[in-house]
């Protein structure tokens, strides 16, 4: 497999974007990215997408942003794995470039989830969970991850404050960048009152419903270095699928797809869990973000609470999780999050991070973790600077 | 200019609370109450309708124009959400009421919640060019929401009356601007029982930028500022929305107190800006500067500049003032009661 690159990253405005469609936003990412890689040509294009047929009554999504972008004629598709979506695309992105079939790819994601009613929105993220099994009997993903967190609080005895730190922690990062859909810091009691959705969770506990898009230029490490621009090296490619049901999991603690893509991309990349200096990881609720951590072994089974309590994944934390504000205070458009993780990454790595979000400490790697329904898919991607 | 010569104000003696509301609903109260700053809300009896709130508002506003003759009215004008005939007009049955027929133009008017100000901007116009000596422009409405939305929490009952005139002005109009664009933010089409409406986008694309646009370009017409008003009345959707645009606008807490009846009288649709201009003139002193914005989905509004006369004085107790309304007298429903009153049971019968 030849080396595969990043060279330029690129993102719409985020959050609820009511002047801009489906089109629009990804056009806004897709020439973002472009002009500050420099490329002059890009031979493919993946867009994901978890639903523009029912967010915006659109598919066929590989022409309708081929077009916009002003390149009919590129071969373009859409890919979709739920909110997971995203990473599937720049992981398919990685391997036409790896195979040498093409110099330089276009990794994009895209969703418009305001041009419908919340609770159509509600009902087109639903589509993620098994529809005859989970959502046919009132089934919602806050209820599904309640009860993940129900699960987690009474093995390992998780609290209420540990799942209250991830929020207060992302929101913390999300104030600085200009990109988030809320970024404002939040306090622990902020989170503790708010409405509650399904119990534990809160309504800060949980990621909003976003209109967005992020784009990612892939390419050979020669058009990379030709470039000119700083970019970082994909070491590893992992993607992983379980039980779409949770009532079908031996264990609601862990989040199996996650644990399996991430040993394959470390395999892949040669690396270890140790080697990973910081992540993005797919923090949709609170319990998300914990549950993640302990599956892809940076932390053991019940200490990832403890771990975010104690700081230890803030920004000057030992391993810093979510610099980008997460789901949670970005936002989650779901198709264009796993994108906007490696967009995350890739300024960290080339220490491009807005005011105040840039790690300290040197980075040399970082994963970024995508996750599909409640754990039905997974799709992660290690990142080494150049 | 022309302006107004005499005003009246009526609302239902019901009210509901939102915990009451949200008890039936499994809802948060405490997230409306500090949200949407909401407490309670006017429940219109199962006698009362756009109709006699109107003629109880319209015969208050006689009762302070002293001496207007109801026969020397030109026209009426009533702006509603809920009319109670889909065909047939509200302003006959009203001019028949207060004794202003045959010889009346009428019309009822819809612009969802600007409605009432548009009747008044239309009474107003009549007036101002001579085509008649008086025009009495109503804003009512017994407002629908549907069960457990959050309109629900708001949607209320109440009117207000404006005679417009050009001699014996209560309060002289110097300045209207009226701003429009095409806005699906709210909107109830034919055989529905309740508007739908687009959550935070018609908060912010719809309401605020509306209001917004209206009133600045209202100031810069008439080049004055917000420090210039004793007084402001906003568009009334909830509580928090028209204490925001005004603190946004440079307005005070202190300039909107006497107009801000939503967070215990609700949302009145088209009667919001207009009863809250009744309740500011209740206080108003001679020479106060008031400035009126009503919004109406889909989405528009108008703004008002009136400038209070000395005939105020004499004219804003001889029949009952709207703060009087809201806060006395009051009978509190529970939601079965509520839900008979407003008709939320459908029988077959």
């Amino acid at each position: 497999m030849k080396t595969v690159c990043v060279a330029g990253v690129g993102m719409s405005q985020w959050g609820e974007v009511w002047r801009k469609s489906l089109r629009q936003l990804f056009a806004d990412a897709a020439l973002d990215a472009i002009a500050k890689s420099g490329v002059d040509h890009i031979d493919s294009l993946y867009v994901g997408c978890m639903s523009g047929g029912l967010f915006a009554q659109q598919e066929h999504l590989g022409s309708l942003m081929a077009d916009y972008i002003g390149m009919p004629g590129l071969p373009a598709m859409r890919v979709e794995s739920a909110c997971a979506s995203g990473g599937m695309a720049f992981r398919a992105a990685f391997f036409e470039v790896a195979s040498g079939a093409a110099d330089i790819v276009l990794a994009g994601g895209v969703e418009k989830m305001t041009d419908c009613s919340g609770d159509d929105a509600t009902a087109a993220l639903a589509t993620a969970a098994d529809q005859e099994y989970e959502v046919f009997h009132g089934a919602t993903f806050p209820g599904l991850y309640a009860m993940m967190a129900h699960a987690h609080m009474a093995k390992y005895k998780t609290t209420r404050s540990m799942l209250s730190a991830v929020a207060v922690k992302n929101h913390h990062n999300g104030s600085m960048n200009p990109n988030a859909q809320y970024p404002f810091k939040i306090k622990p009691e902020t989170v503790e009152s708010s409405v509650m959705v399904a119990d534990p969770l809160r309504i800060l506990d949980c990621s909003p419903i976003t209109d967005g898009a992020a784009c990612a230029i892939v390419c050979t490490e020669e058009v990379a270095k030709k470039l000119g621009k700083p970019y970082v090296k994909i070491l590893g490619s992992g993607a992983a699928t379980d039980t779409i049901q949770l009532a079908q999991r031996a264990d609601l603690t862990t989040i199996k797809a996650a644990t399996l893509a991430s040993a394959r991309a470390l395999k892949m990349a040669g690396r270890t869990i140790k080697d990973i200096q910081f992540a993005e990881v797919h923090d949709c609720f609170t319990i998300a973000e914990l549950i993640v951590l302990e599956s892809i072994g940076v932390y053991e089974p019940g200490c990832a609470g403890p771990g975010t309590l104690a700081g230890e994944t803030g920004l000057d934390g030992k391993f810093p999780v979510n610099t980008s504000g997460g789901l949670k205070s970005k936002g989650h458009p779901v198709g264009a999050t796993g994108i906007a993780q490696i967009v995350e990454i890739y300024k960290q790595l080339t220490r491009q991070a807005e005011t105040g979000r840039q790690v300290k400490k040197d980075l040399k790697v970082g994963m970024a973790q995508n996750m599909g329904g409640s754990g039905g898919s997974s799709v992660v991607h290690i990142l080494e600077v150049a | 200019m022309a302006g107004i010569v005499g005003y009246g104000c009526h609302l239902p003696r019901h009210r509901i609370k939102v915990e009451e509301i949200a008890k039936v609903w499994g809802a948060d109260a405490p997230s409306y109450k500090k949200g949407l700053m909401l407490r309670e809300k006017s429940v219109p009896p199962p006698d009362m309708d756009t109709i006699t709130l109107s003629v109880e508002a319209a015969r208050r506003a006689l009762i302070r124009a002293q001496t207007v003759n109801p026969v020397d009215i030109g026209a009426i004008y009533i702006g509603s959400e809920s009319h109670p005939y889909a065909v047939k007009p509200s302003g006959t049955t009203v001019a028949e009421a207060i004794g202003a027929t045959p010889d009346i133009h009428c019309a009822d008017f819809e612009f969802a919640c600007k409605a009432g100000s548009e009747a008044m901007f239309v009474a107003l116009s009549h007036v101002e060019s001579g085509f008649m000596k008086y025009a009495l422009a109503i804003a009512a409405d017994t407002s629908q929401g549907a069960p457990s939305d959050a309109l629900e929490f708001s949607a209320a009952a109440g009117a207000g009356a404006f005679i417009m005139g050009k001699e014996n002005l209560i309060a002289e109009c110097l300045f209207t601007h009226s701003y429009m664009t095409d806005m699906p933010d709210f909107w109830r089409r034919e055989h529905e029982f309740y508007p739908q409406h687009a959550g935070r986008f018609t908060g912010e694309e719809a309401y605020f930028a509306h209001t917004k646009g209206a009133t600045n370009a209202i100031l810069k017409k008439s080049g004055m500022k917000p420090q210039d008003f004793q007084w402001a009345i906003f568009h009334q959707p909830n509580g928090k929305f028209p204490q925001r645009v005004a603190l946004e606008l440079g307005f005070t807490q202190e300039q909107i107190d006497p107009g801000w009846l939503s967070p215990r009288l609700g949302n009145t649709y088209s009667g919001a800006s207009p009863i809250g201009l009744t309740a500011t003139l209740d206080v108003a002193k001679p020479g106060d500067m008031i400035m009126m914005c009503s919004y109406g989905s889909g989405a528009g509004s108008d703004a008002f500049i009136w400038k209070v006369t000395d005939r105020i004085d004499k004219v804003r107790d001889l029949t009952i003032r709207t703060h009087k309304l809201l806060d006395e007298n009051l009978t509190y429903v529970d939601y079965g009661t509520y839900a008979k009153f407003r008709r939320k049971i459908h029988k077959n019968a």
